[in-house]
């Protein structure tokens, strides 16, 4: 599949955006005061909004968008729509009590909270819905995705918070357990995605021209000499030229860095800006991922081609 | 609504028979001309006349080598276009309700002013049945011409898609395969008429007649006897002989 820069960056940076979302939600404990209250709301709010502008980019008609929010009955893109929508409405008003009473609202937070997750579930189910994309069409999906919004938005929480104990285990473990479960997640997506293919559904050549049974089938001509449109959005193949190396750097600039720096925060008592520093690798690490998730998926309509 | 209807009156549809199709892309050049000029947005191209030219087509065929274990590789040209599924994956996906199966003849459609031009339902369909126009963007897909079969300021013989009108060849045939009796219901029958890709669970409505069996020379005993040269009779036994005398 074409990797569309504009939605790699939508699911990147509101995952990491609803995720933080989510741990508020939750009370994560904060610095106090209503200036406190703006830049931190600004912030989360600031990242799902600035993922979910990026993804109208992509539309061949932006200012239909509205549209989007009327299927939720049936399509998940729509579902995903209405629930960002809501999640962002929830928060204002979440951020809003909090500036102006300095109170974190328990109820609504929890609220909002399941919001979060259920928008960034939603998102993956648009991957995860389609049949036509063996390497997506799992729970395996959704599974990543919300690891990795948890993962990616609890570092920059961290980062920005002031706890450095919860529940009895320091925040520094939290962030390295967020960590491993999303990228032993992501590990095993990747194990099934190799093996997969399209043995899931056993398409192939023959079945795709229903002509398997007479013998080997095999494409002889194009329909046309040039390329089109399905071919540059669902046969696309440059992008899998470095999976190999893009995997090693989804690892380390998303895994090994953040995780020793979450240790090395563990050690060093109160450090803000090594979670900081950890988000940002997780990001560049989540961006590298996110290619390959596109770039490495193989649409069932490549099988006429 | 992107809600599937529970079954529809009618299940228009296109039958298409491989064994006759000669590829000569006759139906490709007539179903741009007419829908580029008939229901919705033009169908337009880019680059037309320069070193890359590309557009948007509702119907494309695709040329296949088929090799048997035990015979000469064969060829099948193969017309694409929307399947008119009954469980169609791209008409659930579609975030605005532009896409939509119509409940009275089956018939799928993008209301084009919805569209958002999101691609969801081209990643949705197995068939690359859709695509996008790259002036409109926006959705286009094969209207079964819409705009024809019902249209009564056309003749009656006209009153059926472009593709099939068109095809020298007689490969395509239109019709309504809700009814037991009709000439695509008739013809799937007889032929063994298939799915593609069944196993995405789409239910297409159009049928695919595999190409007939070929005969192959060895299966046919008969005549066999009478075409093989035979060196050891008469005046080619003779020469044959004679020849061999000669050292």
């Amino acid at each position: 599949m074409h990797p569309a820069i504009s939605v790699i960056f939508f699911t990147v940076m509101s995952g990491a955006g609803l995720g933080m979302i989510f741990l508020l939600g939750l009370g994560w404990p904060m610095p106090t005061g209503p200036l406190a209250a703006f830049l931190i709301s600004l912030l989360a709010g600031g990242l799902t909004v600035a993922g979910l502008m990026s993804s109208t980019f992509h539309l061949g008609h932006p200012e239909r968008a509205w549209r989007a929010l009327s299927q939720w009955r049936s399509s998940w893109l729509s579902r995903e729509g209405v629930l960002a929508i809501a999640t962002l409405v929830l928060f204002g008003l979440y951020a809003l009590v909090w500036m102006v009473t300095g109170e974190r609202m328990a109820w609504l937070g929890l609220v909002l909270s399941l919001f979060a997750a259920a928008t960034v579930f939603a998102t993956a189910m648009i991957y995860g819905q389609l049949k036509t994309v063996p390497n997506w069409h799992s729970m395996w999906t959704p599974v990543c995705y919300l690891a990795f919004a948890l993962a990616s938005g609890m570092l920059l929480t961290a980062g920005i918070g002031t706890a450095d104990v919860l529940l009895g285990i320091p925040v520094a473990l939290w962030t390295a357990a967020a960590l491993v479960i999303a990228w032993v997640a992501k590990l095993v997506w990747w194990n099934r995605a190799d093996g997969t293919g399209f043995s899931a559904t056993g398409s192939d050549t023959g079945t795709a021209t229903g002509l398997g049974s007479l013998g080997k089938v095999r494409l002889l001509e194009r329909p046309h000499s040039g390329e089109n449109y399905l071919t540059r959005e669902m046969v696309h193949q440059i992008g899998r030229k470095h999976a190999k190396k893009l995997r090693i750097i989804a690892l380390f600039l998303g895994m090994a860095f953040p995780l020793t720096l979450s240790f090395v925060a563990m050690g060093a008592g109160q450090a803000a800006i090594l979670f900081l520093i950890a988000f940002v690798c997780m990001m560049a690490g989540l961006f590298a991922e996110r290619w390959l998730f596109f770039a490495e998926a193989k649409h069932a309509v490549s099988l006429y081609y | 609504m992107t809600s599937l209807p529970q079954t529809t009156g009618k299940k228009l549809g296109l039958v298409i028979d491989l064994d006759v199709c000669v590829g000569c892309h006759a139906c490709v050049v007539n179903c741009k001309e007419w829908n580029t000029g008939g229901y919705g947005a033009p169908l337009a191209d880019t680059d037309a006349w320069g070193d890359n030219p590309t557009g948007a087509w509702l119907n494309r065929i695709h040329t296949f080598e088929i090799t048997p274990e035990d015979a000469p590789a064969q060829i099948v040209h193969f017309p694409k276009s929307c399947l008119h599924c009954e469980q169609a994956p791209c008409v659930t996906v579609c975030p605005t309700g532009a896409s939509y199966k119509r409940a009275d003849d089956g018939i799928v459609l993008v209301e084009e002013d919805k569209c958002i031009g999101c691609g969801l339902c081209a990643w949705a369909c197995p068939y690359g049945a859709r695509e996008m126009d790259p002036a409109e963007n926006v959705m286009k897909k094969c209207t079964l011409c819409v705009d024809r079969i019902y249209n009564e300021n056309l003749p009656e013989v006209d009153r059926t898609p472009a593709c099939v009108r068109t095809c020298p060849a007689n490969a395509r045939h239109f019709g309504d395969f809700a009814d037991p009796d009709s000439n695509v219901s008739r013809m799937t029958a007889e032929r063994g008429g298939m799915d593609l890709m069944p196993e995405m669970e789409t239910q297409p409505v159009n049928k695919y007649l595999p190409p007939r069996p070929k005969t192959r020379p060895e299966a046919e005993g008969m005549l066999a006897p009478a075409i093989a040269p035979k060196a050891n009779e008469g005046l080619l036994g003779w020469i044959d002989r004679a020849l061999e005398r000669l050292g």
